[in-house]
């Protein structure tokens, strides 16, 4: 039979799948994971909203998933899902950052949505650089990394921002790289069901700039196979030595608190209240 | 039983790095994108992981598990 | 359009701020975001409790990006919204309040402005905001701002504002000061039907993927999100569908045009002036806000001297009332400016006077402190 079949998941587009990401950009695989867990999960894609940021994980969802889309300022997504949960609580917000939009300008806006509880699932592209403006250095690009804004090696610490995420109150927080789709759909689906503040960090490719840094440029294959190599579960790294994880990335759920008051709900607990008076 | 939607293929290789028993090859063609997008060199021997088509970047690969 | 509205009291003795934050909970408003700043922390005190007793929401940010962030989007899921803040405040939110602008989202941003620049001083009126909200953010935009000069108005333009956000799909900017926020007088509310309420355009049912949600001068129809209208929202430059595009000259042309003049075509509706005693006037005063109290009393003074003195203040600081200043200049020898700055609305009314009129500027003796009448007086005396 020569009749062409659709992708699984066209349904979720709004029109032809088209994103325009560099060859072999990691933004493609997260997408097929969020549209995977949202499938397998059969929730109705109209009971669902996008909020994204300026950078290239802001392609994700905009303007391509055909539901509400809400594409804002640098950084600052995370705000904005906020007070869109808040006025339509019964809505999912998933919101696509990157890591330079919420671990350097809108970092104050994802501790704070974490100490809070706001339900959101939050899905964190950390390519461990700023890629969308040319290669500058992110809070995520490891120390002595040449990058455009660090011609001598950058001079700080990276942020982790899982831990960031942990310490702040999220209570469910999971870290996965494109390499490891399938487990990156389960913990997606596992956020969105989640009633409170969840955060999923995907270590993922960016060939062009992130590559030329670490002299894999323009070969995502090796970039992902860098992933597989250096990835270590989140049960097996507690057996290993600090030294022994220092370029590994640790996969897996890393926190999952249950029973802490959500936001919406808080709000719904204070308009009893006050119309009790 | 795996369809390559040839020109939405930009040619990144990570179908062909992904499938476990290695049936899948950069073809000698260009799309009209200019680059050389994967063929199935040995269609018998597929598992249908779904790998080829999870991994795909731009979506432009779809694993028909109905047929055989 | 008539709708049942929030008050239980007819005249009460009330501080601005107060007068500002029942205005909107009469005008509909049903969420608030707000972060603490003197001296408009009053509002943000009275709605943390205020709406959850009318099933509203109220979150304090941790900042005023995050305030404006929550209105906006708070408003893309239906609600009426709306923040104060003070200058400092303001500058922090120019960014989304340009997203607010581009994307068309109803929602009512209060200033209580104070002594700048930068930390300033919290507590004393200046009129030193009010380019910022027309000229502060980047680009080239309209937006629509009132200026109150009493409780009775913080209350009264509050209504207006909510009004106007939601009939032209627009961030709409109350200019207040610390004085007009913080003294108290009698507030009269409306009876219940003397109150109509402006709801925004909605889009009903989805429209296809090219639907036409934005860049109308008659206003597009808003697409609330959570309603299955598949909304499609950016702040990038976009088309009438909200699809970006940002490499063709003519579609910024289009999109930065239709967005000027859905606000400047209707500026028959949107601008409020009060003219008093004009008729035969020689020398208008041109006043806003506080200042147009010691103006008023002044021109009550200077008549009862014979002196041939009317005011014209600008209820609606922007869209600046350009036609009407143009009207004005034809009729009078003088137009004496009166602000509490060193002349900010001054140079848009000498250039709407367009050389017809001698436009002359006058600050308070010292800026912060109300003006003397006399002062007013002896200026009107050398022009007149």
């Amino acid at each position: 039979m020569n009749k062409t079949i659709e992708h699984p998941l066209k349904k979720y587009f709004r029109g032809e799948i088209n994103y325009t990401t560099c060859s072999g950009c990691g933004n493609g695989i997260i997408s097929q994971s969020i549209l995977r867990a949202i499938d397998e999960l059969a929730i109705n894609f109209g009971d669902i909203a996008f909020v994204s940021g300026i950078g290239c994980s802001g392609w994700i969802p905009s303007p391509s998933f055909n539901t509400d889309v809400l594409h804002v300022t640098h950084g600052r997504s995370i705000a904005f899902a906020t007070g869109l949960k808040l006025a339509i609580p019964q809505t999912k917000v998933i919101v696509c950052v990157g890591d330079g939009d919420t671990g350097s300008i809108g970092g104050n806006h994802l501790i704070h949505a974490a100490r809070k509880n706001i339900d959101l699932t939050v899905i964190c592209v950390n390519n461990g650089i700023f890629g969308m403006t040319g290669g500058q250095a992110a809070p995520t690009t490891p120390y002595n990394s040449k990058t455009t804004t660090t011609p001598y090696g950058s001079i700080e610490r990276p942020f982790n921002l899982s831990n960031l995420a942990v310490a702040a109150g999220a209570t469910f927080v999971a870290r996965w790289t494109t390499y490891q789709a399938r487990p990156l759909k389960n913990s997606i689906k596992k956020a969105i069901m989640h009633k409170g503040f969840s955060f999923i960090e995907v270590v993922s490719q960016c060939p062009v700039q992130y590559g030329k840094v670490i002299g894999m440029r323009n070969d995502p294959v090796s970039m992902l196979m860098n992933y597989k190599e250096k990835s270590v579960n989140i049960r097996n790294s507690k057996k290993m030595s600090e030294d022994e994880l220092k370029d590994k990335f640790i996969v897996g759920e890393l926190a999952e608190k249950k029973n802490i008051p959500e936001l919406t709900d808080e709000i719904k607990r204070l308009r009893r209240e006050a119309k009790k008076r | 039983m795996i369809q390559i939607n040839k020109d939405a293929c930009k040619g990144c290789g990570i179908c062909i790095a992904m499938c476990p028993i290695k049936i899948l090859e950069f073809s000698d063609e260009l799309n009209n994108q200019g680059v050389h997008f994967p063929k199935i060199t040995q269609e018998e021997k597929c598992t249908k992981c779904e790998n080829c088509m999870i991994y795909c970047p731009d979506f432009a690969v779809v694993v028909n598990k109905d047929e055989k | 359009m008539k709708n049942k509205k929030n008050i239980d009291r007819k005249t009460d003795f009330i501080q601005g701020n107060i007068a500002c934050a029942e205005g909107a909970i009469v005008a509909g408003c049903n969420f608030f975001a707000g972060y603490p700043i003197t001296p408009a922390s009053e509002i943000t005190h009275y709605m943390s409790g205020k709406m959850f007793e009318i099933n509203g929401t109220f979150i304090q940010t941790e900042d005023e990006i995050a305030a404006i962030a929550n209105i906006v989007s708070a408003s893309w899921g239906g609600n009426k919204s709306m923040t104060a803040t003070s200058g400092p405040g303001i500058s922090l939110m120019l960014e989304n309040i340009g997203l607010a602008v581009v994307t068309e989202t109803p929602c009512v941003i209060v200033n209580v402005q104070r002594g700048g620049p930068s930390t300033g001083s919290p507590s004393i009126p200046l009129q030193g905001d009010m380019l910022q909200p027309k000229f502060g953010s980047h680009g080239e935009y309209q937006i629509i701002a009132l200026a109150p000069s009493s409780p009775q108005e913080m209350f009264d333009f509050t209504i207006v504002a909510f009004n106007k956000a939601e009939k032209y799909r627009v961030p709409v900017f109350i200019l207040a000061d610390a004085l007009v926020g913080h003294m108290r007088e009698r507030v009269d509310f409306p009876f219940e039907d003397e109150i109509i309420l402006d709801e925004r355009n909605k889009l009903e049912t989805y429209q296809g993927i090219h639907q036409k949600i934005f860049l109308d001068e008659n206003m597009a129809p808003m697409p609330i999100f959570g309603k299955g209208l598949k909304a499609n929202i950016t702040g990038s430059t976009h088309k009438e569908d909200g699809f970006r595009n940002v490499s063709d000259p003519k579609i910024m042309d289009n999109e930065i045009k239709r967005l000027s003049n859905k606000i400047l075509k209707n500026k028959e509706d949107i601008v409020l002036i009060e003219e008093k005693y004009l008729e035969d006037a020689e020398v208008a005063i041109f006043s806003y806000g506080l200042v147009y109290r010691a103006v008023f009393e002044t021109v009550n003074i200077a008549r009862r001297k014979g002196l041939k003195v009317g005011s014209f203040r600008p209820i609606t600081i922007w869209p600046f009332p350009q036609e009407q200043i143009e009207e004005l200049s034809k009729k009078v020898k003088t137009i004496i400016v009166c602000e509490n700055n060193l002349g900010q609305m001054f140079p848009f009314v000498k250039a709407a006077a367009n050389g017809n009129a001698k436009v002359i500027f006058l600050p308070p003796e010292t800026l912060g402190t109300l003006y003397n009448p006399e002062n007013i007086l002896n200026t009107i005396k050398e022009v007149i």
